[in-house]
């Protein structure tokens, strides 16, 4: 088994879409906690991450310009992560086709935690 | 950890009370962004941290805290409630007065008042249950024009009009102050209409539906629970959403089919319900006001305290739609007296009842007016015509539960 991150990636219209309504945003959560339970159970979570908070700072490039961010108009906001274990990269991407924020316009990146065997 | 259903949307309701009474009812978008932020909170927190033992009590926590942030930001630039502004300008009197906000009196006190200023009769009728839908009960549009049968940029017109309309009144109903004697009748129409919406609709959603139905009764509790407001009609209008939401479960079946009432099983019916409405019954009994939810609550009694149809006390029953008839005529009632007249004298009598009703052609798009017809002749015996009317009804079915009804109703028509 390996470590893998998940970055979840998502749009401001994506994320008001599944949160439309209380309803709606209760069934999002149900969604989520039922797929994450499931992870567990087959001993996929490594890590679960931690909550982030919408608003945040850019610091970009040699001159180190601080702006507000991420911006309203960035079309895919890193919306939050996880560290999962896994056979293989392509178990990693099999097991997140059950992650809820790909019902709206929400992708998953997987990548590969680099393994340290000397 | 199982969420309670529908804990989203009912404390969402809560929440924008609370916050509307520290806000000021001029910044409701302000608070419904508070309410949203907090739903998303709620969803990246619990994902890492687990559902926490007290949902509800988090959420609250989560909005009162985020209320006192915005205060802090923007007290100097934005104007909140007029009432409590001074109380926002010192740290030792903003948290009290924010915490005082969301306790649970206030917040029913909030919803009261928020009920009489959305039910405002310069407002069409649609409007003001689309604003009672949103905002005290925590629908979104599309869930509220699924439920009605209607588009759902209609329904957010609907809704942006009537917040415009509580945008512009600088302050809730007051009622203490304002005249509550007046404005009474037009929240308890909405709620009717309300309840009306959801036990009658044509919309195949039973889910919402039910929920209305409940949401309609939560409120006018509400309302009979306060001394101002819980006039016997207030109360007579609680009984019979208490008397027919009782019947609902065997109205339709859990695979969401129409019931008959003569086939309806009656051991399906909300006993504790009944018992309740019943005792709103006679609550409403005090005083000499007879309105037209009395006597809508009286007809719902006699039915739900049957053993079955042919027990029905039909006489009364007749009697009281023509108490009914007189104090508010309608094709409907008039429908639903033929049936009763039918059942206490017989089917000639029903059908020269229903053949004697005014205004006819108000009943034309309504498929139960055939369908009353057909029945009264399949008990005459003539089938032809019998069938001849479950068939335009069928044509008339709104959605595919009401033509699976008729369609079984036909089969008993034999075949031709």
């Amino acid at each position: 088994m390996s470590d893998y991150i998940y970055l979840f990636r998502t749009t401001p219209d994506a994320r008001r879409a599944a949160m439309g309504s209380p309803e709606l945003a209760q069934q999002s959560m149900q969604r989520w906690l039922a797929w994450l339970r499931d992870l567990e159970t087959k001993g996929h979570v490594k890590d679960r991450g931690q909550p982030l908070e919408n608003e945040g700072k850019l610091v970009r490039g040699s001159k180190k310009v601080i702006t507000d961010g991420p911006f309203p108009e960035v079309k895919d906001l890193v919306a939050g992560f996880m560290i999962v274990q896994a056979r293989d990269i392509a178990q990693a991407a099999e097991l997140a086709k059950g992650c809820p924020i790909l019902e709206g316009d929400g992708a998953v990146e997987v990548r590969p935690v680099m393994q340290m065997n000397f | 950890m199982q969420l309670d259903e529908h804990l989203f949307r009912r404390e969402s309701a809560r929440m924008v009370a609370a916050l509307t009474r520290i806000f000021g009812v001029h910044n409701l978008s302000l608070a419904e962004d508070v309410v949203q932020d907090a739903f998303c909170r709620a969803l990246e927190v619990w994902k890492v941290r687990g559902v926490p033992d007290n949902p509800s009590a988090w959420l609250m926590a989560t909005a009162k805290n985020r209320a006192l942030d915005v205060i802090r930001r923007e007290r100097t630039a934005t104007t909140f409630a007029p009432e409590l502004s001074r109380m926002f300008d010192s740290e030792w009197t903003l948290a009290p007065v924010v915490d005082e906000a969301f306790a649970s009196e206030v917040i029913r006190d909030e919803q009261l008042r928020m009920m009489f200023s959305c039910c405002d009769p310069r407002l069409k009728e649609e409007v003001q249950i689309a604003l009672v839908l949103n905002i005290l009960c925590g629908f979104g549009a599309q869930e509220i024009a699924a439920a009605f049968l209607a588009g759902r940029a209609a329904v957010e017109k609907r809704i942006a009009r009537g917040k415009q309309s509580l945008a512009t009144s600088q302050r809730l109903f007051d009622l203490t102050d304002d005249d509550v004697a007046d404005r009474l009748p037009v929240v308890q129409r909405a709620l009717y209409l309300l309840f009306n919406e959801g036990y009658h609709s044509a919309s195949a959603d039973t889910v919402v539906r039910t929920e209305m139905c409940r949401e309609a009764i939560r409120l006018t509790e509400l309302l009979a629970a306060d001394a101002r407001t819980g006039t016997p009609a207030t109360c007579a209008l609680a009984a019979l959403m208490c008397l027919h939401a009782a019947r609902l479960p065997a109205r339709i079946t859990g695979a969401g089919e129409l019931s008959a009432l003569s086939d309806q099983d009656r051991s399906t019916w909300d006993a504790s319900l009944i018992a309740h409405g019943l005792a709103l019954l006679d609550r409403s009994a005090r005083g000499a006001d007879v309105s037209v939810y009395h006597l809508e609550a009286a007809i719902a009694a006699a039915h739900v305290q049957a053993p079955s149809v042919e027990g029905t006390d039909w006489h009364t029953v007749v009697e009281l739609y023509d108490r009914l008839l007189a104090l508010a005529p309608s094709p409907v009632v008039a429908l639903n007296r033929a049936v009763a007249v039918a059942q206490r004298d017989g089917e000639d009598s029903g059908i020269a009842e229903l053949e004697a009703i005014g205004d006819a052609e108000r009943l034309a798009a309504y498929p139960f007016y055939r369908a009353a017809f057909a029945e009264l002749e399949l008990r005459r015996g003539r089938t032809a015509e019998a069938r001849e009317h479950f068939e335009a009804a069928m044509r008339l079915a709104r959605n595919a539960a009401e033509r699976r009804f008729f369609q079984k109703r036909l089969g008993c028509c034999g075949s031709a």
